[in-house]
């Protein structure tokens, strides 16, 4: 016990920590998601975030000892957020066959995700930081946490918001395209992937490869769509308010 | 320095990484496996920022109730604009096409 004990205070001495901490609750977390045969409700994130947070509370240990270690994992959002270029370039020759439809669903249904998402909570008189915060939800989350930084909003929160917003599309999408009697493939993948992202996009490909790579593209495009659209449109309904 | 543009900068790097492939589309196959090897691991990428709820949670107490019922509200608009729209402008392509094409002869 005075061993690990020693050991532990070698480890939150060094950024080590926070780096061995992000890795280790990730594995455990990716090993749970897969026991749960990959539900979104298993989300690895949350349980990994979850992980991280409990340990860090238990120890007492402060979130900004906890980043020395673990802004060396954060630094990589950025390159990776880059790197979505290519599955979206793999999905050009779709967009091409359908480019007016896809457009034409892709502004609606974005500009309906903010629009509703920020009305509501100004509905419920929430905080400034927090409509910000919430306004790119349905965005990829490195755009997103990146929009929400950008115009003041906290990452961090838009980073759970973002998950939740994908486990919440991801269970339930299925129900709302049923009861719209939606039944085409391409179309229910889409529109997927516009409201929910990457873990939206993940539950469609569960269902079929035709709907995934629909769901891709709409999480791409919606990304883009999100992060022109949001620092002009928010800026406007944040005055209207005041 | 700058443009001082209110996109972020990752996004701006994306439509440039995108512009390029669409230049050179060769370029491709070398850049592939990089980063998809990068986006295998997206989730890992989101753990440091999520564990920033901790330092957050103070700032937003209160504000969870509203916060859920404008995600729930926001995603099903969302889901169900989304598709009604994308499949009215199909079917109007559809019939377009159809009336465009002379058929039968």
């Amino acid at each position: 016990m005075t061993q690990l004990g020693a050991l532990w205070v070698y480890l939150a001495a060094t950024p080590l920590l926070g780096l061995t901490m992000t890795l280790f609750a990730y594995l455990i977390a990716q090993g749970i998601y897969a026991r749960a045969r990959f539900n979104p409700l298993a989300n690895p994130v949350l349980i990994a975030v979850a992980l991280v947070v409990a340990v860090l509370s238990m120890t007492h240990t402060p979130y900004q000892t906890y980043f020395q270690g673990a802004q060396f994992v954060h630094f990589l959002l950025g390159p990776a957020t880059v790197a979505l270029a290519l599955p979206l370039y793999r999905q050009l020759p779709k967009l091409r066959r359908a480019a007016v439809p896809l457009a034409g669903g892709l502004i609606a249904g974005s500009l309906t995700a903010i629009v509703s998402a920020t009305a509501v909570a100004m509905l419920f008189g929430v905080s400034r930081v927090t409509v910000i915060s919430l306004a790119p939800k349905s965005a990829t989350t490195p755009i997103a946490m990146a929009i929400a930084e950008r115009l003041g909003g906290l990452p961090s929160l838009t980073a759970v918001l973002v998950i939740c917003t994908g486990v919440f599309g991801a269970v339930s999408a299925r129900t709302i395209l049923n009861v719209l009697r939606i039944e085409e493939p391409d179309v229910r993948g889409f529109a997927l992937g516009v409201a929910s992202h990457g873990i939206g996009t993940a539950r469609a490909f569960q269902v079929s490869d035709e709907m995934g790579a629909f769901a891709g593209l709409g999480m791409g495009l919606n990304g883009l769509f999100t992060a022109f659209v949001v620092p002009v449109l928010l800026p406007m309904v944040l005055r209207w308010i005041n | 320095m700058g443009l001082h543009l209110p996109v972020p900068g990752p996004v701006i790097g994306l439509l440039l990484l995108f512009g390029f492939l669409l230049m050179r589309p060769s370029a491709v196959d070398s850049i592939e496996p990089t980063a998809l090897e990068l986006l295998r691991h997206l989730s890992l990428l989101f753990v440091p920022a999520g564990v920033g709820i901790m330092a957050a949670a103070g700032k937003v107490r209160g504000e969870g109730f509203a916060i859920a019922v404008a995600l729930v509200v926001s995603t099903t608009l969302a889901i169900a604009v989304t598709a009604l729209v994308t499949r009215a402008l199909m079917r109007r392509q559809m019939r377009r096409s159809r009336v465009n094409t002379p058929s039968g002869l």
